[in-house]
């Protein structure tokens, strides 16, 4: 049997989005498949090595359940945000769900490899001694030498 | 059932209890049997999925009390 290979191009830093990537790659791994990460955008911000920033807002997010209905108006208040995060994180917790930083970690173990955007680092001018030091610094087209060859592929 | 190995998945949410199925298999060796314990429903299907895609075999899959128990042979 040949092994299955897997890319994912995690393009968001939201809290909420960036569960799919770390969720599905370490899943996969755990199935035996070769899994690539591609971080680009926004996506970068889940390579930092200190994840606490990472946050969802409840402002233009109308599918977030929230546990009193809320008006635009007050979600926009300064301190909105985290507490959103923070009732996030906490559901997060008590539902028995992994922490970002653990499944990042699980993916890690499991020898999913983690490819930083270069043209995007630069762009946002990111400091890689920021991020975890088990990234890969490359562009499209050598994402496109393992994506190639992959049976999945996703966008996230 | 006899087993050589106890993981306790209880209380974890996916995709814990399958990857550290995973994980707890790996210095076992070929005919080894693991029990694993877990709270998440969505754990049954997956557990057979992951036994289906791996080539470990699923012995058993039983529900005890609110738990689900599971038998894998590593393969």
């Amino acid at each position: 049997m040949t092994t299955k290979k897997m890319a994912i191009i995690a393009t968001k830093g939201t809290l909420d989005m960036a569960y799919p990537p770390f969720i599905l790659a370490s899943t996969a791994a755990a199935l035996g498949y070769d899994v690539q990460i591609f971080f680009t955008f926004y996506g970068l911000q889940l390579l930092r090595k200190d994840l606490s920033n990472v946050m969802i807002s409840p402002l233009a997010n109308p599918a977030m359940p929230m546990p009193i209905p809320m008006p635009v108006m007050v979600q926009m208040l300064p301190g909105m945000e985290s507490m959103a995060t923070m009732m996030m994180k906490q559901k997060l917790k008590k539902h028995g769900v992994a922490s970002l930083t653990e499944l990042r970690d699980l993916c890690l173990e499991a020898d999913v490899k983690f490819v930083a955007c270069q043209m995007t680092v630069d762009l946002f001018e990111f400091d890689k001694s920021e991020f975890i030091p088990d990234v890969e610094y490359a562009g499209a087209a050598a994402f496109f030498g393992f994506a190639g060859e992959t049976d999945i592929c996703l966008f996230v | 059932m006899n087993f050589n190995k106890e993981f306790d998945a209880s209380g974890m949410s996916c995709p814990l209890p399958i990857v550290k199925t995973k994980k707890a298999l790996v210095d076992m060796e070929s005919g080894q049997v693991l029990k694993v314990i877990a709270t998440d429903c969505g754990a049954v299907k997956d557990m057979q999925a992951f036994a289906d895609q791996t080539g470990n075999t699923l012995l058993s899959n039983t529900e005890e009390g609110g738990k689900y128990v599971f038998f894998m042979q590593k393969k």
